[in-house]
């Protein structure tokens, strides 16, 4: 074997490296484009404001303080915003651009690939949550309840990104990138509108029963009961089917090219 | 392989020796690319069997992946991704990476480390392309047209480069539109045609193919009556001679020595003073224009 500058030396890093490595190399990339940023932080922190002066001005009958019911929901607005759209775009568009061809190419096994780009939609998330729940804080709200909210927090976030990013990922996976663009951001602006995100099932009336079978209503449920430190066991087990269809769903349609 | 009716490659049978330069040539629509994402495992064969380092690049896809470095035609990078930023992440998702600086160096993407990959010129994205397929050290690369659309300089840089892979024991396959890139590199040359092999061989080997040469003579004072005729038959059937001019003519036969001593002999004779005598072996793009019959394989 020579010793020259290419001598082969051939080996794939060890899958903790690649994960971290995929993981940072794609929340940066999100962090780093106008656009999902503006969906990631921006609309939710107007949304936020908004929502709450607009709730005090015509008094909309919230069980609770308009700051306290609102920011759980931006909160699930924002996993929603990342997990699903901000992931079916990206994702498009590495179809599009053959990145994920090219990564096919490098030692990186496709779950390590999947598993890189859920942490990058959690590092995200915990940015959003810092600035989101920031603002919240700042407007008055008085934040999850104790450590136990924190972690009902956590595991409905966990859950929410996964109910969406595999139905991102079937979007991303089945259509062409202009298409995934437009259906990822129409179906947002519908599931913020209509979906129980921001504000509660019961507001619904009585489509409040179906709405909460939505992965949206689900999430935002869960998020609301989590800031009040109560873990929301049927809207988590509703996020877990979700996550179930839509995984099995693009595990068999996704095209990689 | 077939893509709906269309049969891309079929029976098509070729074996790539270690730490030789490999090219694959052949017109648009050969079956250079499916050959090469066959090999690479993006592609299923659907008949036959296909081995690369003894591994199925299907099912063995995870063992072969480290071993092997891809440099695709075009695209696959983050359109936001800076050029040193792309290569910094495919070196860490390797064991022992290449030195990003080096290779950076090598093919003169220094300049544009901190450029987007949406802003890079065509060329540029190439040499990138290049460096993500050196930078995880690999034993076999495949890069497909490798200096398509780069200016003359940079090329003479990849070619160096690629000869100089060569050198340090990795294989190398490559396709390419550029005759003259596979006459200087390859240690073999295969040309596909429509799918299939036409011809194999070294670079000389296939110039050689039809021994035929040309000996083109220029006269300062026209020849003298009957020498030309007297040439053909003393050289025998197998040589053509066309009088290009009173001045000028040339031959075709078969290329050695004896041919060259019997026109010198001719001269002597027929005292006939050549102000040049030319030999012209054929060259690939010959070879390549003859088997594929066409004209255009850019």
């Amino acid at each position: 074997m020579s010793t020259g500058t290419f001598a082969p030396a051939p080996g794939a890093a060890p899958v903790v490296r690649q994960l971290l490595t995929q993981a940072g190399m794609e929340a940066r990339l999100m962090l780093r484009n106008g656009e999902q940023l503006l969906l990631a932080v921006v609309i939710p922190v107007i949304v936020l404001i908004g929502a709450v002066r607009g709730a005090e001005k015509v008094g909309l009958d919230l069980d609770g303080r308009p700051i306290d019911v609102l920011t759980p929901g931006v909160l699930a607005l924002a996993v929603m915003s990342t997990a699903f759209t901000s992931l079916a775009i990206a994702t498009g568009f590495e179809r599009r651009y053959g990145v994920l061809k090219r990564l096919g190419t490098a030692p990186l096994s496709r779950a390590t690939l999947l598993g890189g780009k859920v942490l990058a939609l959690l590092l995200v998330e915990v940015f959003q949550f810092l600035v989101i729940g920031g603002v919240g804080l700042a407007l008055g709200w008085s934040g999850p309840a104790g450590v136990g909210g924190v972690l009902a927090l956590l595991l409905a976030a966990l859950c929410g990104t996964a109910a969406f990013a595999s139905l991102g990922m079937l979007l991303a996976g089945s259509l062409r990138a202009e298409a995934t663009l437009a259906a990822a951001n129409l179906v947002y602006l519908l599931l913020l509108a209509g979906g129980a995100v921001i504000l509660p099932a019961t507001m619904y009336g009585g489509l409040g029963d179906v709405v909460r079978w939505l992965p949206s209503g689900a999430l935002g449920e869960a998020v609301r009961s989590a800031c009040d430190g109560a873990v929301a066991v049927r809207d988590l087990v509703v996020l877990v089917a979700w996550t179930g269809v839509g995984s099995a769903l693009t595990a068999r349609t996704f095209k990689w090219e | 392989m077939r893509y709906g009716d269309t049969v891309a490659v079929d029976g098509l049978s070729l074996t790539v020796d270690r730490g030789t330069v490999t090219a694959v040539l052949g017109p648009n629509g050969a079956g250079k690319t499916t050959t090469l994402e066959t090999c690479e495992g993006y592609r299923r064969a659907q008949g036959g069997a296909v081995r690369v380092l003894g591994l199925d690049p299907v099912r063995q896809r995870h063992e072969l992946l480290p071993r092997i470095g891809v440099m695709l035609q075009s695209g696959g990078a983050w359109s936001g991704a800076r050029a040193e930023e792309m290569l910094r992440h495919f070196a860490r998702l390797h064991a022992r990476p290449q030195d990003v600086g080096l290779l950076m160096e090598r093919l003169a993407l220094h300049e544009c480390g901190r450029t987007p990959y949406r802003r890079l010129s065509g060329g540029q994205q190439q040499r990138l392309g290049l460096a993500l397929a050196l930078i995880g050290r690999p034993e076999l690369v495949f890069v497909d047209e490798p200096t398509a659309g780069m200016d003359p300089q940079i090329r003479r840089a990849v070619w160096e480069l690629l000869e100089e892979l060569r050198a340090d024991g990795v294989t190398v396959v490559l396709t390419t539109h550029y005759l003259e890139e596979a006459e200087r590199l390859a240690d073999r040359v295969h040309i596909l045609d429509r799918g299939r092999l036409v011809a194999s061989g070294t670079p000389l080997e296939l110039t050689r193919g039809g021994t035929v040469a040309t000996i083109r003579i220029v006269v300062t004072q026209p020849f003298p009556d009957g020498a030309p005729e007297a040439l053909v038959r003393e050289l025998g059937d197998g040589t053509e001679l066309t009088v290009l001019d009173p001045l000028s003519l040339q031959l075709s036969g078969p290329a050695d020595s004896t041919t060259l001593a019997t026109v010198a002999t001719w001269c002597a004779t027929h005292d006939v003073l050549p102000e040049s005598l030319s030999l012209g072996q054929r060259n690939l793009e010959d070879v390549f224009l003859e088997l594929t019959g066409r004209e255009e394989f850019a």
